[in-house]
């Protein structure tokens, strides 16, 4: 991973390629009586921070669960980096480039911040148990190696200092890095949070804000859902909204902005306009 | 020489395994329903259960000795239906002592939590009864006439007719007061939505109550019966049953009243016909000795292959 | 490594003479400490389960039933006795060596590791606990039953005669039990408390290589957040079954121990009950926690042996001669179910130490301003 680069408005500056890195179409999940999900889908380009908002209830999260395989979908193809993938099983998807967060923080509570943080380093590692029992050379470099890793992924989301504390006891928005710290462990190719601004105040926004353009701009492509519709219009090069299930609008900032159906779903719900 | 005892015809055999499943089955559905019953609201498996069949098992052993010795007139039905009486007078407080003092202090906790504590509070009772009653068998008096009755070749005792009446009416009561009443409507809507139930007004502590209350009741019904029908009592009676009615609320449906009650009676069924034709099946290389094993058998079969169960709801980890 | 303190080589220095000085009370005593050894293994293997992926297997001791008994098998007249052609082949009875046997009998019991845990993997923890209790009770009704047509376990009465270790040569049973080895005497039992000592300490040094490791903290993982775990891109499957055979390694292996210290074996020895002993040991000494186990394991192997001892001379002091209630057996068992009982309301992280395994940098106070949201063992409101 590079180190930061200076340019926290970099986003404006650094081109969007144009090839795509997910692609998916055609998405149907059905709970019971309810369709959660009608016909969606989105593409998001290398490069991209792209955001997906809507109302409560209008399906981000359960169309999250379905690209990363926690909930299996009833139609709907799923391509990463041009070779389609299919989303049956969460640790086969983040084997393939998605990892992602939880919209109600999903740390390992007892352990410390940098153990959390090295459990995402699982899978790009390697160590049998024989190897372990016995302590061979191997197995501690490569134990160092993920020490090492995950020490400069705390340090690149700015917790370095809270390494050894356990993460149960860190505070909330020390919680929600830690989290995209431990995602990034996986190096994904495309990073998908949920909701991570969520009960943040304006400075702490700001730092989320600038850590995302670093991680776009180091070539890791972010899919957010938000509810901070402000943060969404200001960060993300291309945005889809969702109202019940269907996709309303997909495009740019300014175009969702004018597009009337969004105007309409969003009049009136008070709790969507999060003050900045 | 002696003509040795008429072979049945095939079908009378069946139909007497049929019986026999139908019994015993029966008992592991009033088992079953305490463990449904405390599972559906707390997603707890209440693993002391079966040792309250067997407390109340031991109390109406005491009761019965102890009115046979003061009362030595009184009728056997009598003795036994007080006897009844005693035991469910002890299983109802003392199972919801346990839920007061074990289970409700670890209502938040991890689920791992309560399981070891009841697994401990189950250890404990079958200890404290082994220094009251000892380790020994005891029997269990004779209290109703013993002479099976023979109807075409097929064999009850009066116990046995006394135990499916008494179930069937338990569970058609149960099922009246779940349907009908102002109770079993609270109960009901606290199995499927405690949060919810609670935001109506609902006291979710009352709805626990009265699950380990009935549960218990039955529970200590179940124990008098196993007594009466096996004429044995002994400390560690109760594990055996209590595994397998839990087996068969699983079977059910877990959290499901119908569930349990349906799950109980074809346990019982399929015990019964496979201790009674595995031997054959198997050319003898197994013989029914291996029949508890049949209970482990469904449970791992049900939960590997319909989690559901036969009425209810999933237990295996959902996303 | 860390650095040794003194007090860490005084506490050496103990264990390593404990026996003669223990066995000055009797050659009992010793085996009291050979057996608590046992536990203590069978502990950290359950502790595997547990303790790091956090799998309720109430069915545990079915691994140090099939340890022992094949050990059993391998190196007793059993075999040669039921089926001639191995009687052709070995007539003086099975013997084969322990650096075969022994790892054959970890191995086996891995395997069946795997076999007991592949149905359990999709279940919730209450429900694991079950049906690993079925097929801990499934295992012990095939010991006890199969010995018709076929006679390979003897039924009820288990197996004898099987022989002890030998170590360099040297049989640890030893002539009329007293070994004798480079001009050293001991009696079998300590020469016996040696050898577990040393596999113990093997035992508690892979259980912290494990822990300290990414399979050690792949196994927390799926324990503390299964979801999490598999988004972290782990294979909760593979490691789940992992743990199983890893722990069931540890329990055949002990088995196999027991079977040649005991020279017998029969299912009364695998017990359900004996499953749960392992695992109010386990419990005691906080789930998870090495040291803890190790000590919570000790702490009830050899109490209920010391308070045999005073049980009822105590009562009788109180209530008269032959008054006495409760005897040591009914002691040792309300002892395990108020333990359980104890800890889980009162201390269910373990008797010892707050969080498994903290090097140091003790749990800060709460300082995050939402309600966690990740569920800890720890933190519990025993408000009776």
């Amino acid at each position: 991973m590079t180190t930061a680069s200076t340019a926290s408005n970099a986003s404006a500056v650094l081109p969007v390629s144009s090839t795509p890195l997910l692609q998916v179409q055609g998405v149907n999940k059905r709970f019971g009586g309810l369709q959660a999900l009608s016909d969606v889908g989105l593409t998001i380009r290398k490069g991209q921070i792209y955001g997906l908002i809507g109302p409560n209830g209008a399906g981000k999260t359960t169309f999250f669960n379905v690209i990363t395989g926690l909930y299996p979908p009833d139609s709907g193809t799923f391509e990463l980096d041009g070779k389609p993938y299919s989303p049956r099983s969460v640790y086969q998807v983040t084997e393939t480039g998605i990892a992602r967060t939880f919209q109600n923080i999903r740390l390992f509570g007892s352990m410390t911040a940098l153990e959390n943080v090295m459990v995402g380093r699982h899978i790009r590692s390697r160590s049998t148990l024989v190897q372990t029992v016995l302590s061979t050379k191997g197995f501690r470099a490569s134990e160092a190696l993920i020490r090492l890793k995950a020490r400069q992924l705390l340090e690149y989301v700015g917790v370095e200092h809270l390494a050894d504390k356990i993460a149960r006891t860190l505070s909330y928005g020390d919680q929600r890095r830690l989290e995209i710290a431990r995602a990034l462990a996986t190096e994904p190719k495309l990073l998908a949070l949920d909701e991570p601004a969520a009960g943040m105040n304006p400075s702490e926004k700001a730092t989320l804000r600038q850590l995302l353009e670093r991680i776009r701009a180091d070539g890791i492509s972010i899919l957010l859902i938000e509810h901070d519709v402000k943060l969404v219009m200001g960060l993300c090069n291309e945005i889809t909204a969702l109202d019940r299930g269907k996709e309303i609008v997909r495009g740019s900032p300014e175009l969702v902005r004018k597009n009337p159906d969004f105007i309409q779903a969003y009049l009136g719900k008070a709790h969507l306009e999060h003050a900045a | 020489m002696l003509p040795s005892k008429p072979l049945r015809a095939p079908m009378t055999e069946f139909l007497q395994q049929i019986i026999n499943g139908l019994i015993v089955g029966s008992i592991y559905s009033l088992v079953a329903l305490g463990y449904t019953m405390v599972y559906g609201i707390l997603q707890l498996i209440n693993f002391a259960h079966g040792d309250i069949v067997m407390v109340g098992a031991m109390a109406a052993l005491f009761a019965s000795k102890l009115l046979m010795t003061l009362f030595p007139w009184m009728p056997g039905p009598l003795v036994l239906a007080l006897s009844v009486v005693a035991a469910v007078v002890v299983c109802v407080p003392l199972s919801l002592l346990i839920e007061r003092i074990a289970y409700r202090p670890l209502r938040n906790a991890p689920r791992l939590a309560p399981l070891i504590t009841a697994i401990g509070i189950s250890l404990t009772l079958q200890t404290v009864v082994m220094v009251f009653f000892g380790r020994n068998y005891h029997e269990f008096p004779s209290l109703v006439p013993q002479q099976p009755i023979e109807f075409h070749g097929l064999v009850i005792s009066v116990t046995q007719i006394i135990i499916l009446v008494l179930s069937f009416v338990c569970m058609v009561c149960l099922a009246l007061l779940i349907e009908k009443t102002q109770v079993g409507r609270m109960m009901r809507a606290t199995s499927e939505n405690p949060k919810v139930a609670s935001l109506l007004g609902i006291d979710t502590n009352k709805v626990v109550i009265l699950a380990f209350g009935i549960g218990a009741a039955l529970a200590g019904l179940t124990g008098v019966m196993l007594a009466a029908n096996y004429s044995l009592v002994h400390f560690y009676m109760g594990f055996i049953p209590g595994l397998k009615a839990f087996t068969a609320a699983v079977l059910g449906g877990i959290g499901n009243v119908y569930g349990a009650m349906f799950g109980g009676l074809i346990l019982g069924l399929v015990e019964s016909l496979g201790a009674g034709y595995i031997g054959p099946l198997t050319n003898d290389f197994l013989g029914s000795h291996y029949q508890d094993i049949f209970a482990f058998v469904v449970l791992i079969a049900v939960l590997t292959l319909r989690p559901t169960g036969l009425m209810g709801e999933r237990v295996a980890d959902r996303a | 490594m860390k650095a040794i303190k003194p007090v860490h080589l005084a506490l050496i220095l103990v264990l390593l003479i404990l026996p003669p000085i223990v066995g000055t009370a009797g050659g009992a005593w010793v085996r009291i400490l050979d057996f608590a050894l046992l536990y203590i293994l069978l502990a950290l293997g359950l502790n595997i389960v547990v303790g790091f992926a956090g799998l309720l297997d109430l069915g545990f001791i079915a691994f140090y039933a099939v340890g022992a008994y094949l050990y059993a098998l391998l190196s007793s007249p059993h075999l040669s006795e039921q089926f001639a052609w191995i009687a052709a082949m070995s007539p003086e009875g099975m013997h084969v060596p322990i650096w075969i046997s022994i790892p054959i009998a970890g191995l086996l019991a891995g395997v069946f590791g795997i076999l007991l845990g592949a149905p359990t993997l999709k279940l919730r923890g209450d429900y694991l606990a079950i049906v690993t209790l079925g097929f801990g009770e499934i295992v012990r009704i095939f010991l006890n039953n199969l010995n018709a047509p076929v006679n390979i376990t003897n039924g009820p009465q288990g197996i004898s005669q099987i022989d002890p270790i030998s170590v360099l040569g040297v049989s640890l049973a030893g002539e009329r039990g007293v070994v004798d080895f480079w001009g050293f005497s001991v009696s079998s039992v300590v020469a016996y408390y040696y050898l577990f000592l040393i596999l113990t300490a093997v035992a508690i040094l892979v259980c912290f290589r494990l822990v300290d490791s990414r399979i050690g903290r792949a196994w927390v993982a799926i324990r503390e957040d299964e979801i999490a775990a598999k988004a972290m891109g782990i294979n909760t499957r593979n490691m789940k079954l992992l743990a199983f055979s890893a722990g069931a390694v540890f329990g055949g292996i002990s088995g196999s121990l027991f079977a040649s210290f005991q020279g017998f074996v029969s299912p009364e020895s695998f017990t359900l009950f004996e499953s749960i002993v392992v695992l109010a040991m386990v419990v005691l000494g906080g789930l998870g926690n090495i040291w803890g186990v190790v000590i919570g394991a000790a702490m009830l192997a050899a109490i209920p042996e010391a308070l045999r001892l005073i049980v009822i001379p105590v009562q009788e002091a109180i209530l008269g001669p032959g008054n006495a209630v409760i005897d040591a057996e009914v002691a040792r068992q309300l002892l395990y179910g108020l333990a359980m009982v104890v800890i889980m309301l009162w201390r269910p992280s373990g008797l010892i130490s707050s969080v498994a395994n903290r090097p140091k940098g003790k749990a800060a106070v709460q300082t995050t301003n939402e309600e966690p949201v990740v569920p800890e063992l720890v933190t519990l409101n025993a408000k009776i």
